[in-house]
């Protein structure tokens, strides 16, 4: 079993996200603010507003623990608004600084396909990953084991926007948009979809993270 | 290539699976459970779980099945009947659910729903919405499982609903639940043209001859009860059956 520590900072549906982790081998404990030191596996989840998001982080001291934790080389995990935070900024109310773990912004999903169409948001959909052509490579990630093509559950009407190609793991399209579907810096990793909502093909990623 | 996804339905009451005709002479079909992981393992996108009798009988019995019937399945799920506070809904996320359908409360007191989008976000507020045709491209929307009217127009409902911030709705035709008849194309295009957050129809599926037909409405959920719990259909050949008609579903 694998020691994983899941951040709640007050926002969203832990109980899935902890449920998936230990259906993959985690043994879970769940924090509301910062201990001295994070250990082992860390796993950021969330959704809702980038902006509430970081006020909570910052007032339960989990920004500090975060970054400590990622600069050692540690295994950290953000999902969802969990990956939003990892950018520079968030521009949903104005500018919002993140965790700055990745450089570039969290900017709203165009209106429009790109046909010029407007199409749904929030995007509420399965779509497929793919590896970005210059981004980091999926071998040796927690993506290693799933085929380019794999969908996964993506509900969102924000979307990151890496300014290191390197720092993109993968990428998804919503009518012809590109969408951020994972990053990694260091041993930081981001999913905009949630894993713990994504059929097998999420639960084989979580695994793999539980197993770096 | 527009894209689908296959959202199975189950109708609880008690403890059952229950299945009925025109929400009349309700029958069970079965441990919610056992029909959930069944349907998730054949590769249905999300679920839905409604609470039939909850807000007839002024109380709510779903989070204890919700919370097994969350457990071993990793896709999501919406959760609704009789979820009338912030409370309501708490406990309903607490259990597993990953999104919230809500009717009466809401139109009782729309308020609601912006209280809900602010708290856990709009993704997570799905307006549920049960629409009774009342002259031509005119339907109306009624509460408590379609026994009462609200004199309410389901198209100008719908937009002022997103406007509070319900980030998607479960659109179900009463007309057509039941009746494998197929779903109500007309009702589901009016609304999906009068808003901009994804619509879920509910009501009538016969087949997925039909499915090409309503994504063409911008409809990206197509729900069914009936069919599946009856055997009638699988998820897995739904699916696949949209697939060869040239829809994206995942596989």
């Amino acid at each position: 079993m694998t020691a994983v520590t899941v951040l709640d900072y007050g926002i969203g549906n832990l109980l899935n996200v902890v449920r998936a982790l230990e259906h993959c081998g985690g043994s879970v404990q769940v924090v509301a603010s910062a201990p001295r030191r994070l250990d082992g596996h860390v796993v950021l989840p969330g959704v809702g507003a980038f902006a509430d998001a970081m006020a909570e982080i910052k007032a339960r001291g989990f920004d500090q623990a975060v970054l400590s934790h990622v600069e050692a080389g540690r295994p950290f995990l953000g999902i969802c608004v969990g990956m939003q935070v990892m950018f520079e900024f968030g521009e949903e109310f104005g500018q919002t600084p993140g965790l700055g773990l990745v450089p570039g912004r969290v900017v709203a999903i165009p209106a429009c396909g790109s046909d010029g169409k407007p199409h749904r948001i929030p995007l509420v959909a399965w779509r497929s990953l793919h590896p970005v052509p210059g981004g980091h490579p999926w071998a040796g990630s927690v993506l290693r084991r799933i085929q380019p093509g794999a969908q996964a559950y993506f509900v969102h009407s924000y979307t990151g926007q890496p300014l290191q190609q390197v720092h993109a793991l993968a990428q998804a399209s919503y009518d012809g948009v590109p969408i951020c579907a994972a990053v990694q810096s260091g041993s930081a990793v981001g999913c905009q979809f949630h894993p713990e909502k994504s059929g097998l093909t999420g639960l084989t990623l979580l695994r793999t993270f539980l197993e770096n | 290539m527009a894209a689908i996804r296959i959202i199975p339905r189950l109708d609880i009451k008690g403890p059952n699976l229950i299945k009925g005709i025109h929400l009349e002479g309700l029958r069970v079909v079965g441990d919610p459970h056992a029909f959930a992981l069944q349907y998730y393992e054949q590769g249905a996108d999300e679920l839905v779980f409604m609470d039939i009798v909850a807000s007839l009988y002024q109380r709510n019995n779903l989070s204890d099945i919700i919370a097994r019937a969350a457990d071993q399945i990793y896709v999501p799920l919406t959760v609704g009947g009789g979820i009338r506070s912030l409370d309501d809904v708490h406990t309903m996320l607490r259990c597993g659910a990953d999104k919230v359908a809500i009717n009466t409360a809401a139109i009782r007191r729309p308020e609601l729903i912006t209280e809900v989008a602010r708290r856990y976000g709009a993704q997570c507020m799905v307006l549920s919405i049960e629409a009774k045709q009342v002259g031509p491209g005119r339907w109306e929307a009624y509460i408590d499982n379609g026994r009462e009217k609200t004199g309410r127009d389901v198209v100008q409902w719908a937009r002022e609903a997103v406007s509070l911030g319900a980030g998607e709705i479960l659109l179900t035709s009463v007309d057509r639940e039941g009746t494998r008849k197929g779903y109500d194309i007309e009702l589901v295009s009016h609304v999906c043209a009068a808003v901009n957050v994804p619509v879920i129809a509910s009501g009538g599926f016969a087949s997925a001859q039909q499915l090409p037909e309503l994504a063409a409405t911008g409809c990206t959920g197509a729900s069914m009860a009936d069919a599946l719990h009856w055997k009638r259909s699988t998820v897995t050949d739904i699916k696949r059956e949209a697939a060869a008609l040239g829809l994206e579903v995942r596989q």
